[in-house]
């Protein structure tokens, strides 16, 4: 099913004045998340910018009703929204923990493995803008190799970015998801379709993020696109374990015209450092991943 | 006819959860808290309790599974022990801060390093200031009666209870306990219904941050800032002490079984001497009460039923006219002095009281404390007394050093 961008849910569910940063790739796709999900959805929500962008109390600029939970709890917050609501027999309502890639990587990992283990009835969407972006940009496991961020500042970071797609292909879930929100549609489709799935539904949302790769922040949807057409994030699902590339990664697969990585990385300043051993092993790395997916595509 | 069974302290609880009804039971296994875990499963499988059971991958999800169920209006419940509340300790902060009624059994047991399973109480003693009731339980008729207790006091307060009993001591032994009739538990505990709660009918972000300083909202009503937040669960803790006297007061009006509310007292209208602890070594100084009266001694007990809020009214009365006061405990402020002392003698501070307290740490990773032992520590605190020795003082009772 593709949605045309025309018959998208015209609701707002993020007020204007929010205080996500200019150009900000969170707010582009959480504001596409609420419109699939609508309004009868409770959102969890760990220490993030997410958290910034709900508001300070007593301000709140969402109007979807959210629980802040500490880190390391947020699928564990979302399996107790899940069996309460079970338990006051609320079947409608759809559980959504939005969860930057601290979240999701590190602290949250082992609350996320053993909701997906149980298959929690929800969805946890990790929108992953490869570093501690509400700290400042410290290194996260999710930050790609050749990346300067404040704790990696002078030689960046010098391993490759932990596989979280695999680790949770692995807990063989009913449905799992790349977005960006470069491709609203594309988004906007599979939380929609995510909405319809029982179990543990995962999606991993590309957040290109301007403070913390360095670029300026009219670029977003830009650089949200360059990761598409390079092949370094392809848009793709895994229902029930058959994988199929979506939107501009399936013309991708199918024309073979990708871009050479250097046309992302050499906009974003934290790659300014990367060296050319470390570019040719991101191209190398983006290339086998590319090839393993379009095998599958087309097993 | 109410039903009298003899059964562990473990299982005593499980009933009580039981009885309680809560809409969601998340849990994790620890000894030696398991066995109530297990029971819970049973009941939950086998169809005599309708509840959400959130089977969990570890303490700190467990009680995060309980806040975020409370959260949405669930009536929730959860038990753990030792290092699983010390890795729960984040989200005992967060229940605490969120202002829920959760309901906690903690079986108290010795935390690591080194390794030990069996009881004391530092587990939950280290927990003291992160804005939760404690109450702690003599026995396994006392365990399933504060649990119910605690669900009223919680769900009138908004204040999350810990209630504490003795590991193995308690948990795992077997006393003839009284079980309360259902229709009488839903006289006393009403279904629950919550003070608020979110839903796509009442939207709002729960715990957003805050600032330091109070703020307008779009409406332009002043709100609270986090301190103001703060200081309003720490009133709130404070106001409490009435309210869990009056829970206990009608749960003895309707059940015919008096715990005491804040403290309870053992032969204490003559005492000179007054022992005093929490849980069941407390209730192993009656006996010690009883061999030291033999003896010709004026002792009496005063068991420290609520540890937090800290009962310091009924202490200060309790110990109005002791000439010694001896307090046995499983816990330890390092650095400092026994945990529960040090919290005494400041409540005594500056009160009429002015007895020595003497302090024995006993029982440490389930080290025997045999009511033999507590009466010959107290003969010897009197001797010391007598000698003129009138400094508070800590000892540790049968631990044997270089």
């Amino acid at each position: 099913m593709q949605e045309n961008i025309f018959r998208i849910n015209e609701t707002e569910y993020i007020l204007p004045g929010n205080r996500s940063c200019q150009g900000c790739g969170l707010s582009l796709a959480y504001r596409f998340i609420l419109k699939a999900l609508r309004e009868n959805t409770i959102v969890a929500i760990p220490p993030s910018c997410l958290c910034v962008l709900h508001g300070l109390y007593p301000v709140c600029s969402v109007i979807v009703p959210a629980i802040n939970i500490t880190f390391a709890g947020n699928a564990a917050s979302a399996s107790g929204i899940v069996a309460a609501l079970k338990a006051l027999n609320r079947p409608d309502i759809t559980v959504l923990a939005l969860t930057g890639d601290g979240g999701t990587y590190d602290m949250g990992i082992q609350s996320l493995s053993g909701a997906a283990e149980r298959n929690t009835d929800f969805i946890f969407a990790c929108y992953d803008n490869e570093a501690y972006m509400n700290t400042g940009t410290q290194r996260s496991g999710a930050t790609p190799m050749g990346a300067l961020t404040t704790t990696t500042p002078i030689l960046t970071k010098q391993e490759k970015k932990k596989d979280l797609i695999k680790i949770m292909e692995a807990h063989d879930i009913p449905y799992l998801a790349t977005v960006s929100p470069a491709y609203p549609a594309d988004l906007y489709d599979k939380f929609v379709k995510a909405k319809r799935i029982k179990g543990t539904r995962y999606i991993h949302i590309d957040t290109p993020c301007p403070p913390g790769w360095g670029y300026p922040a009219k670029d977003t949807v830009r650089i949200g696109k360059l990761a598409v057409e390079t092949g370094v994030f392809p848009l793709f699902e895994i229902e029930d374990g058959k994988f199929r590339f979506t939107g501009r990664s399936e013309t991708l697969a199918k024309k073979g015209k990708r871009q050479p990585v250097v046309s992302y990385v050499e906009r974003q300043s934290r790659f300014k450092k990367m060296s050319i051993e470390q570019l040719n092993r991101f191209q190398h790395h983006v290339d086998s991943r590319w090839d393993e997916f379009v095998r599958r595509a087309e097993s | 006819m109410s039903d009298v069974r003899i059964i562990t302290g473990n299982e005593a609880a499980s009933l009580a959860v039981k009885l309680v009804k809560p809409h969601v039971i998340a849990a994790y296994p620890i000894t030696p808290q398991t066995s109530l875990s297990e029971k819970l499963s049973t009941y939950v499988e086998s169809g005599e309790l309708r509840a959400e059971y959130v089977r969990v991958e570890g303490e700190h999800s467990a009680l995060t599974v309980c806040i975020s169920a409370s959260t949405v209006g669930a009536r929730v419940f959860t038990a753990t022990s030792a290092n699983g509340l010390l890795y729960m300790h984040e989200q005992i902060h967060w229940a605490a801060g969120s202002r829920l009624p959760i309901v906690m059994c903690c079986v108290n047991r010795g935390v690591g390093a080194p390794w030990s399973i069996f009881n004391d109480q530092q587990d939950s003693f280290s927990q003291r200031d992160a804005g939760w009731i404690q109450m702690y339980c003599r026995n396994n008729q006392e365990i399933i009666d504060t649990i119910i207790q605690a669900y009223r006091i919680a769900e009138s307060v908004y204040i999350p209870v810990m209630v504490c009993y003795d590991g193995f001591v308690l948990s795992h032994t077997m006393m003839p306990v009284e079980i309360p009739e259902e229709s009488t538990v839903r006289e006393y505990l009403p279904p629950y219904k919550p003070h608020t709660e979110i839903s796509p009918e009442h939207p709002r972000t729960v715990n957003p941050v805050f600032f330091p300083w109070r703020r307008e909202n779009a409406e332009g009503v002043l709100c609270d800032g986090y301190m103001e937040m703060r200081y309003k669960l720490q009133a709130a803790l404070l106001d409490s002490a009435p309210v869990i006297e009056r829970a206990s007061d009608e749960f003895a009006r309707l059940f015919g079984r008096d715990h005491g509310g804040m403290i309870w007292e053992y032969l204490t209208e003559d005492a000179d001497i007054l022992l005093t602890g929490m849980g069941s070594i407390a209730a192993e100084t009656t006996v010690a009460v009883d061999a030291l009266r033999k003896e010709g001694i004026k002792a009496g007990a005063v068991g420290i039923r609520v540890f937090r809020p800290f009962p310091i009214s009924e202490v200060r009365n309790a110990f109005a006219r002791a000439k010694m006061i001896v307090v046995f405990e499983k816990c330890v402020s390092y650095g400092f002095t026994g945990g529960m002392s040090t919290d005494l003698k400041s409540a005594l501070y500056g009160s009429e009281v002015k007895a020595p307290v003497h302090n024995y740490i006993s029982g440490i990773g389930g080290r025997d404390v045999k009511a033999r032992e507590l009466s010959e520590a107290v003969a010897s605190s009197i001797e010391m007394m007598e000698r003129g020795d009138r400094d508070n003082k800590t000892f540790w009772l049968n631990c044997h050093t270089g």
